[in-house]
């Protein structure tokens, strides 16, 4: 049940890009504001006409303009949840549910809400529901038409942050009952970094960069789409328990991890986000520093752009983070592949958000 | 108080609205997501009843629907009955002059519906015809409501078009608004005061109706 897409149009909005979401993947799409990244999403849906596309899902051809085969939105069998939710205000959130499913189900309805961890508020009417829970209802009632295809235009971006990680992690959560293909536009990296298994990079309506999240994240084309900045690996990591001055010790791949910020019980697997920018390298295991997590690994390659930077990707017992280092040091250094590294992380650099909370995606 | 009168002008008015509701809806609903060729054009036609003289507009629909005209002719062969001076004639005129009152409100009531409400409804599968009874209605009806109660409550007082299209028939064409002329032309100013406070007294009833439900509607969507 996978969902191909092809897409080219020179106007009014120019578009060419061409990808395949497979069944129970997550593919986000990223770029800047403006690159076009939501109007991809509505060809898929069938509220956005190109000149030239191919769409397909699950089997069932959506939208050939070659062989003139053009499916109504409502013809498609697919789920949306739109930036604003975009509920029906008459309807209560059981009846939003209702509205999507072919034949109205309202124990299945209940069932979807409970799923997306709405109680007891089954019979408001959405102006009565808090903006995260307006997103859940959304999203049940995407669920509920049983979609060869879940579309989700920037889902998280009209919630607070603390709603914003929760919602986060129950979609992870969710993944679990999901068997459709996701489709998942942002323009926040760290978002598509902690959801996805894979990433399409957009520029101006161009697809810049394509392929698994991490190996994206690596691509200089699409770095430069995003802004270096965005740069950031993601390490596994086990918490183990919450120290009395408020850090938590996580089991990372190689060591201890200390972090700030962490409630949850111990056990839990997650994955932290950690930014090339606040990666420092060092020969010898540094001693008397105030950072405190001092990750061993071994140099992969560096890669210089243009600028006074260079990337160096360090391979840390099977996972690779990526230090963004000046130039000038990485030839001080004399770093070269195969060469043992420290990296130096500063814990209070990795904020909550950068922390999800759950395991790594199948690959 | 001739109540032949009365009832006739509520007979005219309720077909009036039976009639333009659905036309209210379809053409109200175009008008408000469409973007078409002549758009402007059939916005500014369905406005100009509002702009021309009665008496003008009853003019050319005299001519228009009368004996020898292409339309009076097409009814006459239909029907058998002329068109003017007829029930069915002021029917005919008073869809046309209401126009504007039915389709406006409507129109507005429709652009009220958010874009995104009805495009989650297609992506829900709803057809468009579900879409429009289950979502765009259920959201535009203040707007469709106040068309009706507008078109109405006007239809019940025309008089200007209502003289010139039906003559003054009882029981066929003299309206309410017709008989407190007659009365007030033969100096019978109690009977124009009685027929005038009725008018008045039902024209404030569906006034009154129409703001509590759309006051009701208000508090459901809030």
């Amino acid at each position: 049940m996978a969902l191909e897409v092809r897409l080219r149009a020179t106007g009014p909005i120019p578009l060419d890009v061409a990808f395949r979401a497979e069944a129970g993947e997550v593919l986000a799409l990223v770029g800047p504001s403006g690159s076009g990244k939501t109007t991809v999403l509505r060809s898929i849906a069938g509220l956005w006409h190109p000149q030239e596309a191919r769409i397909a899902a699950g089997g069932t051809t959506w939208l050939d303009t070659g062989a003139r085969v053009n499916r109504p939105a409502h013809r498609r069998r697919l789920g949306v949840v739109f930036q604003a939710y975009a509920l029906f205000p008459h309807m209560s959130a059981v009846r939003n549910v209702m509205a999507a499913m072919d034949r109205a189900d309202e124990y299945e309805a209940r069932r979807l809400l409970h799923l997306v961890n709405l109680h007891g508020l089954e019979t408001r009417r959405p102006a009565q529901l808090s903006g995260g829970q307006q997103q859940r209802v959304a999203l049940a009632r995407a669920l509920a038409r049983r979609p060869q295809a879940l579309l989700l235009d920037e889902p998280f971006s009209a919630v607070d942050r603390a709603t914003r990680e929760r919602l986060q992690a129950e979609v992870i959560a969710l993944r679990a009952h999901l068997d459709m293909p996701v489709v998942l536009v942002t323009h926040d990296m760290a978002e598509a970094q902690l959801l996805a298994d894979r990433m399409v990079v957009i520029e101006a309506g161009r697809m810049v960069a394509e392929g698994p999240t991490a190996a994206v994240m690596a691509d200089p084309a699409a770095l430069r789409a995003m802004g270096i900045r965005e740069l950031a690996a993601m390490l596994p990591a086990t918490i183990i328990e919450r120290d009395a001055d408020g850090l938590t010790r996580l089991e990372g791949p190689t060591g201890p991890l200390f972090l700030p910020g962490i409630t949850d019980a111990p056990g839990r697997e997650v994955r932290v986000r950690i930014m090339a920018q606040d990666v420092i390298l060092s020969r010898q295991r540094p001693e008397g520093l105030s950072a405190q997590n001092i990750v061993p690994g071994t140099v992969l390659r560096s890669v210089s752009g243009t600028g006074p930077g260079v990337l160096v990707h360090i391979d840390v017992a099977g996972h690779e983070i990526v230090a963004r280092i000046t130039r000038r040091a990485a030839d001080q250094m004399r770093l070269a592949p195969g060469d043992a590294v420290h990296a130096i992380v500063k814990s209070m650099s990795i904020a909550r958000g950068q922390i999800i909370r759950a395991p790594e995606p199948r690959a | 108080m001739d109540w032949t009168a009365l009832g006739l002008s509520l007979r005219l008015a309720g077909w009036t609205v039976v009639i333009l509701l659905p036309v209210a809806v379809i053409l109200g609903r175009a008008l408000a997501y469409r973007r078409f060729l002549g758009k402007g054009l059939i916005e500014a036609l369905v406005m100009l009843p509002l702009v021309l003289p009665p008496t003008v507009f009853g003019f050319y629909l005299l001519v228009a629907f009368g004996g020898n005209s292409p339309v009076g002719d097409l009814w006459q062969s239909l029907f058998g009955n002329q068109l003017v001076f007829s029930f069915e004639g002021l029917v005919v005129a008073s869809v046309i002059f209401n126009l504007p009152f039915a389709i406006q409100p409507a129109q507005r009531g429709f652009e009220a519906v958010p874009v995104e409400v009805r495009e989650a409804a297609a992506t829900c599968g709803m057809s468009p015809a579900r879409s429009l009874w289950r979502v765009e209605l259920p959201l535009a009806w203040p707007g469709v409501m106040t068309a009706m109660v507008l078109t109405f409550a006007h239809t019940l007082g025309e008089f200007g078009i209502v003289l010139m299209v039906g003559g003054s028939i009882p029981g066929e064409t003299k309206t309410i608004a017709i008989a407190i002329y007659d009365r007030v032309q033969a100096f019978d100013n109690r009977g124009a005061a009685v027929m005038s406070a009725v008018l008045v007294g039902i024209s404030l009833v569906t006034i009154a109706v129409t703001y509590w439900l759309s006051a009701r509607v208000g508090r459901r969507l809030s």
